[in-house]
């Protein structure tokens, strides 16, 4: 049951993204609640109970769906806060939700049946027999993919299953399986897994220093710069470090996926949604991405074939992207 | 409590593999998890040599559980997975979902850390599927343990992983090629250069973390020595260790000795402390920071060379 056209799914990090998001052309957005049960847990972003109101209505008002991201593994002595979270999502009509916890799963099949469910990415399901154990134990209806894998593996993923799969197209790249990263807890103490949050800024501290502007994450050395060099945010993985005696980005550089050319492959291959990340971006990157992934997406499904990234849309990205690097990521296999 | 060897997760040429087990064979070691959990490109061992290893290992009166990779891609990847739930002979530990779909109902097995098992709902509905026993993840701490295991309805053994340096994060890219600019799959086996991984250190000399082809592992070692009476009293029923080139049998004996009360964890710690590749953390125990070291009271930093980073 492949669907005949691929979703655009955009962040909604706060109200004004979302409204933004859904005027410029997104057919989904997703969303979080104000606490650690979404993996973007940052200060001032995501939704109150009352906010998400306004942000269902006013997305389904035009036909546009909302999904709920409740995608951090529970903790035993919060589990109550999971489940209201879930409670909510089915009381505010969310289109579904996206889950990485078997456990919550199963709460939520027991107990709102008929509620939607999407695999997180943060359920590390990166082979079918994954995603086929979801289905058959959840019923769940769509997997959000790993950025780990290339395309021909993706496409030899989606022989063996039904459900339907949803990509990152756009944003933020994380190097490692998500949910399957601790880095984050082992420098600072949380991590995506437990808080909701990776190189979280309360641990984060600048400091010009004779050697240069130092970035430090719990104290420790993230990365160094030179006068005139553009600093980046301290993320652990996209630092520079010293590996026998070579100084370099040594697990991967500060830069952005985009797969724009990708996409009429990703459509040929029958890709059920295409994700942007960035819930925690501004209300005018999710306006920049949003329009540039609605011309493309229209463009390449009026004729797949003739489909050419214009330079002007590979600009408008640059500007919103991390370091102004971007990447094909593992999609295209000699990343790896 | 019992004791446990967690598969190695180096790469090591055939030879000392071999060898790394038949020394093992004789050491006070209950249960050995065998198996390549980190890359499919490391080949020098196949499925067929760790059974006919686990089969002298059983032989040798150890409790032997395949452990299956970590990372499934590729169609190649799915195939081992079905040929290890289907061998038929041994335990399994799912690393993996893709695993607990072919194990579910039909062989018991071993719910993998990487399984992300955080609360005792999710521990229950595995051990429904038939897992007898779980590790827990490595970041969960001692008070977060004790709070699933208060809660779980079910009745399966409970596994941490106590000493080695920490596997923290999988990726598709292999940053050991990356070392050397190659791509993975012309990775050249640069693994096999680095019998305990690849030190990552920041700019200011503090090793951080260990390169270990897709695996990126802490450069510290975590070291539960001197907490076996806290496992203990949590409900651990298992201490893994984690293989490392050298020393391994020894650590294995100072592990069992502490645990038979014949050492006290000061002087366990004192003596452990010279058979390390780097020093000691524990802060993921201690709901800290993972590369935090908490000082017990009962040890002292004087007595404890494994403590103090400057004395490596």
């Amino acid at each position: 049951m492949r669907p005949d056209k691929i979703e655009l799914v955009c962040p909604a990090g706060s109200l004004p993204a979302l409204k933004t998001a859904i005027d410029n052309g997104a057919d989904c957005v997703y969303m979080g609640f104000r606490d650690d049960t979404n993996a973007r847990n940052f200060t001032g972003l995501n939704f109150s109970f009352d906010n998400a109101k306004e942000g269902v209505r006013y997305a389904h008002a035009k036909g546009k769906k909302v999904l709920l991201a409740l995608n951090t593994y529970p903790q035993a002595d919060g589990w109550q806060r999971w489940t209201k979270a879930i409670d909510n999502a089915a009381e505010l009509g969310m289109d579904a939700v996206i889950l990485a916890d078997p456990g919550l799963m199963q709460y939520a099949v027991k107990t709102h049946p008929g509620l939607r469910l999407h695999l997180s990415v943060q359920g590390s399901a990166t082979n079918y027999e994954a995603i086929n154990f979801y289905h058959e134990m959840f019923g769940i209806q769509r997997a959000v993919v790993p950025r780990v894998l290339a395309l021909a593996q993706v496409e030899q993923l989606m022989a063996g299953t039904q459900v339907e799969i949803e990509l990152f197209g756009f944003g933020g790249l994380c190097v490692m399986v998500e949910g399957r990263c601790a880095l984050s807890s082992y420098a600072t103490g949380d991590s995506p897994n437990t808080r909701g949050v990776c190189s979280p800024p309360k641990a984060v501290r600048w400091q010009e220093t004779p050697k240069g502007l130092e970035s430090r994450l719990n104290g420790i050395l993230i990365d160094r710069y030179e006068a005139g060099e553009n600093a980046g945010y301290p993320t652990l993985c996209k630092g520079r470090f010293d590996v026998e005696g070579e100084t370099y980005y040594a697990i991967e550089e500060p830069t952005s996926l985009n797969t724009l050319e990708l996409l009429p492959e990703l459509i040929r291959m029958g890709i059920a949604a295409i994700k942007i990340e960035g819930r925690q971006r501004s209300p005018a990157y999710v306006e920049q991405v949003t329009k540039v992934w609605r011309q493309a997406i229209d463009s390449c499904l009026r004729n797949t074939g003739m489909f050419a990234v214009k330079p002007a849309w590979m600009a408008d990205l640059g500007k919103v992207s991390e370091g102004q690097q971007q990447t094909l990521g593992a999609y295209y296999r000699p990343w790896k | 409590m019992k004791l446990a060897l967690g598969p190695i997760l180096y790469y090591w040429d055939r030879d000392t593999m071999l060898g790394f087990y038949e020394e093992i064979s004789d050491a006070p070691v209950d249960i050995i998890y065998l198996g390549e959990t980190v890359c499919s490109r490391r080949h020098l061992l196949r499925l067929q040599d760790y059974l006919d290893m686990a089969e002298r290992l059983v032989a040798a009166g150890k409790e032997v559980v395949i452990s299956t990779q970590t990372l499934i891609e590729s169609e190649n990847d799915v195939k081992t997975l079905r040929k290890i739930a289907d061998n038929g002979n041994f335990k399994v530990e799912a690393n993996d979902m893709g695993a607990v779909r072919l194990l579910a109902n039909k062989v018991p097995f071993v719910a993998g850390s990487t399984l992300n098992v955080y609360n005792p709902q999710t521990l229950d509905l595995l051990a429904g599927l038939g897992a007898t026993r779980w590790v827990i993840p490595v970041e969960m701490s001692q008070e977060a343990l004790a709070a699933v295991l208060r809660e779980r309805q079910s009745k399966s053994e409970t596994e941490v992983f106590a000493y080695g340096r920490l596997p923290l994060a999988f990726s598709a890219r292999c940053f050991t090629a990356r070392h050397y600019n190659l791509q993975k799959d012309d990775c050249q086996f640069k693994c096999l250069d680095y019998e305990d991984g690849l030190t990552l250190k920041t700019r200011e000399g503090q090793p951080f973390l260990n390169l270990n082809g897709i695996q990126t592992q802490s450069a510290l070692v975590y070291n539960l020595i001197g907490e076996l009476d806290t496992l203990q009293s949590t409900g651990a029923d298992v201490v893994r260790i984690s293989p490392q080139a050298h020393h391994t049998g020894e650590i294995l004996h100072l592990f069992r000795e502490c645990m038979e009360q014949r050492l006290v964890p000061a002087q366990a710690m004192s003596q452990v402390g010279t058979l390390m590749p780097a020093a000691s953390c524990n802060g993921y125990w201690h709901g800290k920071p993972g590369l935090d070291f908490i000082l017990d009271n009962q040890l002292t930093a004087a007595e404890n060379p494994a403590a103090v980073p400057n004395a490596l």
